[in-house]
């Protein structure tokens, strides 16, 4: 038979939609409405996996968020993720989940002959044992340890899923949709503010969903119901289920996860898994609820024990039963609610009250229907392996130390009620501090930080009617400052039960001669010797014997274990709770995907693409592309079987011997304007710049004030007080921040205004012996010789109607331009340049070539310019000026930039002239020295020269003013390469420069 | 993630501004004589205050202008916001 421990005609699932699920491999049924851990204990299964360290056999434990180890693999839709409670994962069609934690099967599990071995597995037990000998732990302590623990396995294939982020903005948001969440809520929105009201389970109410209480002659689950259909209807509400505020950031951020698409077989459509939420929020009000907290005994962890009110969740919620003969184990007047769900439900629970003679209405009514109470009674241990099977209960004495006769009575679930902690965790992560609450026995939220208020349970008051009071008027009384106008909504009668006093008892002392593990921990394995342990040991701070022993880490964060954890700590040390204090509770308060907090931008949408106009007809050209910061520019254009090699060789090759065009729309381009820009540009150069006449380019250095190279590039004079800068691809944002820096902070009484115009500019290099021919072609009305534009020289010219910037600038060492159209016509330019170009055997070159070109002409660029080399490193102390100052220029006093043996950038050859030399390789005088070997400098940059067809480096090399003709050695150990070169001048070809002016 | 007051735009998320450092700190004047220590002072020397402090951001996906943030280095706490050319009183 299946699903028998279901309920006829209890609960809020759907029965009219059977839904099969595979647990372990074996095929179930439950319904629509059901959590993977209610329809698994209607088919009667509690056997979910094994504990962390011991490998015990773990069941249920909570009904929620609260849930420490009913964790499993889920299988959906092909996709796997690990970490899943099933006390959160809603059931679907289909759905397959394993256990995790175990080897080789759950019922089957070798890890758990550590629970036999315990007494070798105390607290700090990794600590202490795979110390020695060291050369284990690689090979053996480590891979066993990683076997053994874990919460299950992460995927490694590519999430085909989609996950979203959101920002969002609002006057109030609260968190959790109880008693007090919804009363707030409600008063705000009537206000007119602007609301988010978030759940994190599927269905709205919280509590109201399970307690016996009357709101305005409605039970708590239809006013709920009614207060939420409200809601959804006004526009300045946005409700959401299925979503958890996980985390309080600064100013009020807080950050949520939505669940949109994990309840269902598969995502929809265009739909996103998950959305992540930042909602930046004027006031938050938490109303977050509390968490039942368990009573300490004797192999608590058995399947089968449980919180009392998972079970009455379970019943009410699910229509499942947990238990057929139950034992309930209270120290308050809950415990005494769930008995009489089971006795609603026919079955016969047997009540165990810590307390001696309490007396309330709910106890009455428990008695009234004839169930059975034993009075200052406990249990001392759960029995049964996989499951429980009975219980050894005693009386205890009124000062609780002492048992009485151990009896032994046949159960099949006990359900434990230790009192109500409430969930601080939000307003502890907001900076607020906490304090000790003594009537409850827990921490409560006490002077906020932020703009934080907590309501109901989670601030420890227990009484709805109180809640719903208190809720309403904080509600109102927020929304009301921000809005400006109030709407009042009145109070609804409110009828329930009232509850008496609970026990502060919370531990059952082990009977003699029995050495039970008593667990605080259920997650992480923490039980009450492993702290006693620790204390023994000296660990003192709350921190630290939480580190030592991992007492409330991992995703449970101490939600079930924290507070037994300071009592068991206060006891031993003779202190006061509030004197141990908490540790910190830190985001996630509950797992949150991967997924989800990386959002869209994986694979390529990780960053931004920026493509030149340009980029179709590379594309249809064959250009093999690189990536340059964001930018993808064309690396070579291949032709037939060509390779990299080949075909930047053939590239470079033709612009010295014929002419090429090469894409430099990627440059950053700065536009400055102003009365003031001559002398702007002469505070930032290294250079004279205030005698620049129009019509002329000049080449500049720019140094950071520490006097390290910051950028380089030509800046033209286009009119009076316009000029056109620009800066190297990966700098020119960089650089545009620097001059707004110096213009708005250091300078403000300079008249200039800077703007980044590197996207209205398409910009073509053209360079070679032939470009001066080609240039006459492509603009036959202006004057382009050497005369009419000579070297550095600047003119506008006409390109077929289309108006262009001509640049006489050579980064190749060539006769060179660079030709500037606005950007849409940045194609419309290109084709005309190859089409005309023909004649002259014109080719595109990509940045492969580029660097080569500029390597055996000694040009230096990013390699060599990479934020550790001064202006003298890259031989560029030409362009210091000596009249004026600049920015940087006195901190090249230094006396390590000064030094006489200063690095100084070379170029260098292989004796051989074939062995290419690797980039990054160091430069040694004696490659058979003794490591450390001596590093002389390093290679920055390789290529090979297509002039004098052998490889060529250039080098930032110690000395290097005085190395020329020294014969060293290029070590690259990552290549396993030990090469003889010769170091030579930097400017390997042309080196008076006579091309750029021919 | 703060949120900051641009002294132009209003209230943004941190995320649109970069920062930029001690905003107390003065370039020495171009041109003058200065030691080598009150230089070192100026390239190099900061320091890593507790508490309230002035900082440098700009607010570089939205207006691009530098402003001056007075913030608590330790709890974050933001006091004022003012304009690059406003004086820190």
């Amino acid at each position: 038979m299946t699903q028998k421990f279901r309920l006829e005609n209890v609960g809020l699932i759907n029965r009219n939609k059977k839904l099969s699920f595979k647990f372990n491999g074996k095929t179930y049924y439950g319904y629509e409405g059901d959590t993977l851990a209610s329809a698994l204990i209607a088919n009667g299964v509690h056997l979910v996996g094994r504990s962390f360290k011991y490998h015990r056999p773990r069941g249920f434990f909570g009904a929620g968020v609260d849930e420490p180890y009913a964790i499993v693999q889920l299988y959906r839709n092909g996709e796997t993720e690990p970490n899943i409670k099933a006390t959160e994962q809603e059931l679907f069609e289909g759905l397959e989940a394993t256990s995790v934690n175990c080897w080789p099967s759950v019922n089957f599990d070798i890890g758990a002959i550590n629970n036999f071995l315990k007494i070798f597995l105390p607290a700090g037990f990794y600590y202490k044992t795979f110390m020695w000998p060291k050369s284990f732990w690689y090979k053996i302590y480590e891979p066993f340890i990683r076997k053994a623990a874990g919460l299950g396995t992460a995927s490694i294939k590519h999430d085909k899923e989609r996950y979203e982020h959101k920002y969002e903005y609002c006057d109030l948001l609260i968190a959790g949709s109880g008693p007090s969440g919804l009363a707030s809520a409600y008063a705000a929105a009537k206000n007119g503010a602007s609301v988010i009201l978030a759940e994190d389970k599927s269905r709205f109410g919280g509590t109201l969903l399970t307690s016996e209480v009357n709101i305005g002659n409605k039970s708590g689950k239809e006013w709920a119901e009614g207060i939420i259909s409200e809601l959804k209807e006004m526009p300045n509400v946005t409700v959401k289920n299925r979503s958890q505020v996980f985390g309080y950031y600064d100013h009020n951020m807080l950050v949520m996860s939505e669940r949109i698409s994990d309840h269902l077989p598969e995502t929809k459509k265009f739909h996103p898994k998950q959305r992540l939420w930042y909602i930046r929020a004027k006031e938050v009000l938490i109303s977050s609820g509390s968490i039942e907290r368990p009573i300490v005994f004797g192999n608590n962890d058995t399947p089968g024990v449980m919180l009392s009110s998972a079970a009455k969740e379970y019943m009410k919620v699910y229509g499942v039963l947990v238990g057929r003969n139950p034992v309930i184990f209270t120290n308050n007047d809950s415990g005494y609610e769930t008995a009489i769900e089971f006795k609603n439900n026919g079955i016969d629970p047997l009540i165990l009250d810590t307390r001696k003679d309490p007396n309330s209405e709910i106890i009455n009514d428990a008695k009234n229907l004839g169930i059975e109470i034993k009075n200052s009674y406990v249990v001392v241990a759960a029995k049964g392996y996989k499951k429980v099977k009975s219980a050894d209960i005693s009386k205890i004495s009124d000062d609780k130390e002492q048992l009485g006769k151990i009896e032994n009575i046949k159960c099949d679930c006990i359900c434990v009620s230790g009192f109500w902690t409430p969930t601080i965790h939000l307003a502890s992560q907001s900076g607020n501090k906490t304090k000790f609450n003594e009537e409850i026995d827990a921490f409560v939220p006490g002077v906020s930080k932020q703009n934080e208020k907590t309501l109901g349970a989670a601030k420890g008051i227990y009484t709805l009617q109180e809640t719903l009071k208190d809720s309403f008027e904080t509600g109102n009384e927020l929304s009301k400052k921000i809005t400006n106008s109030e709407n009042k909504v009145s109070f609804p009668n409110v009828v329930e039960k009232k509850s008496t006093v609970h026990d502060k008892f919370w531990c059952v002392p082990l009977p003699k001669g029995k050495n039970y593990k008593r667990f605080l921990d259920f997650q992480n394995d923490v039980a009450v010797s492993d702290i006693e342990i620790a204390l023994k040991e000296g660990y003192r701070s709350i921190e630290h014997v939480k580190r030592y022993t991992t007492l409330g880490m991992a995703t449970d964060q101490g939600k079930t274990s924290n507070l037994n954890g300071l009592q068991l700590v206060s006891k031993i040390e003779n202190k006061v709770v509030p004197a141990v204090g908490h540790t910190t509770f830190r985001p996630p308060y509950t797992p949150v995907s991967i997924g989800a907090i990386v959002g869209r931008e994986v694979g390529k949408h990780s960053k931004p693409t920026r493509k030149s106009p340009m980029h179709t007809w590379h594309e249809e050209n064959n250009a093999v592309f690189v990536d340059a910061g964001v930018w993808l520019r064309p690396r070579y254009y291949k032709q037939g079987n060509e390779n990299l090699f080949e075909a930047s060789k053939r590239e470079a090759k033709n612009v010295r011997t014929n002419v090429g065009v090469c894409d430099v729309t990627t440059l950053g381009k700065i536009d400055i304007k102003g009365p003031d820009a001559a002398e702007l540009l002469n505070r930032v150069y290294t250079n004279a710049w205030l005698k620049l006449p129009v019509g002329k380019a000049r080449y500049g250095v720019m140094l950071r004030e520490d006097g390290i190279v910051m950028d380089d590039g030509t800046t033209t004079r286009i009119s009076e007080n316009h000029y056109h800068m620009t800066t190297t691809t990966a700098q020119a944002a960089n650089v545009l921040s620097h001059l707004e820096y110096y213009l708005q902070l250091v300078w403000p009484e300079l008249n200039v205004n800077v703007v980044s115009s590197t996207e209205q500019w398409a910009g073509a290099a053209i360079a070679g012996p032939k470009s001066r021919d080609l240039l006459k072609k492509l603009f036959p009305n202006s004057d382009v010789s050497n005369e009419g534009l000579p070297f550095m020289g600047y003119m506008e010219g006409d390109l077929f109607g289309v108006k262009a910037r001509i640049f006489r600038i050579s980064f190749s060492g060539e006769l060179a331009y660079e030709v500037n159209v606005e950007s849409d016509y940045g194609n419309f330019m290109w084709e005309k340049i190859i089409e005309i170009g023909q004649e002259f055997k014109i080719q595109p070159y990509g940045t492969e070539a580029l660097s080569t070109l500029r390597i055996e002409m000694g040009h230096v660029a990013g390699s060599e310019l990479d934020g550790r080399t001064i202006p003298y490193d890259n031989s560029l102390e030409g362009l210091l000026s000596k009249k004026k100052d600049f920015i940087g220029k006195r901190s090249l006093n230094r006396d390590a930039f000064t030094s006489e043996d200063r690095q100084k950038v070379v170029g260098v050859v292989p004796l051989d002239k074939k062995t290419s030399i690797p980039e990054g390789s160091h430069l040694v005088k004696d490659a058979n020295a003794p490591l450390p070997n001596p590093k002389l400098g390093y290679i920055s940059a390789s290529c090979w020269s297509v002039e004098y067809d052998n490889p060529f480096s250039l080098a930032i090399l110690k000395d290097g003013k005085n190395m020329i003709g020294e014969k060293l050695f290029v070590m690259s150990p990552l290549k396993n390469k030990v090469i003889p070169v010769e170091i030579v001048s930097s400017h390997y070809v042309d080196p008076k420069g006579e091309r750029v002016r021919s | 993630m703060l949120y900051i007051k641009c002294p132009h735009c209003g209230w943004r998320s941190q995320n649109e501004f970069s920062y930029g450092g001690d905003a107390t700190v003065k370039r020495p004047e171009l041109g003058k004589d200065i030691s080598d220590q009150d230089w070192n002072n100026f390239v190099y020397n900061r320091k890593s205050l507790r508490g309230r402090h002035w900082e440098l951001w700009q607010h570089l996906s939205g207006c691009r202008q530098w402003i001056k943030v007075e913030r608590d280095t330790a709890t974050h706490e933001i006091f004022n916001t003012l304009k690059a050319t406003e004086e820190i009183s």
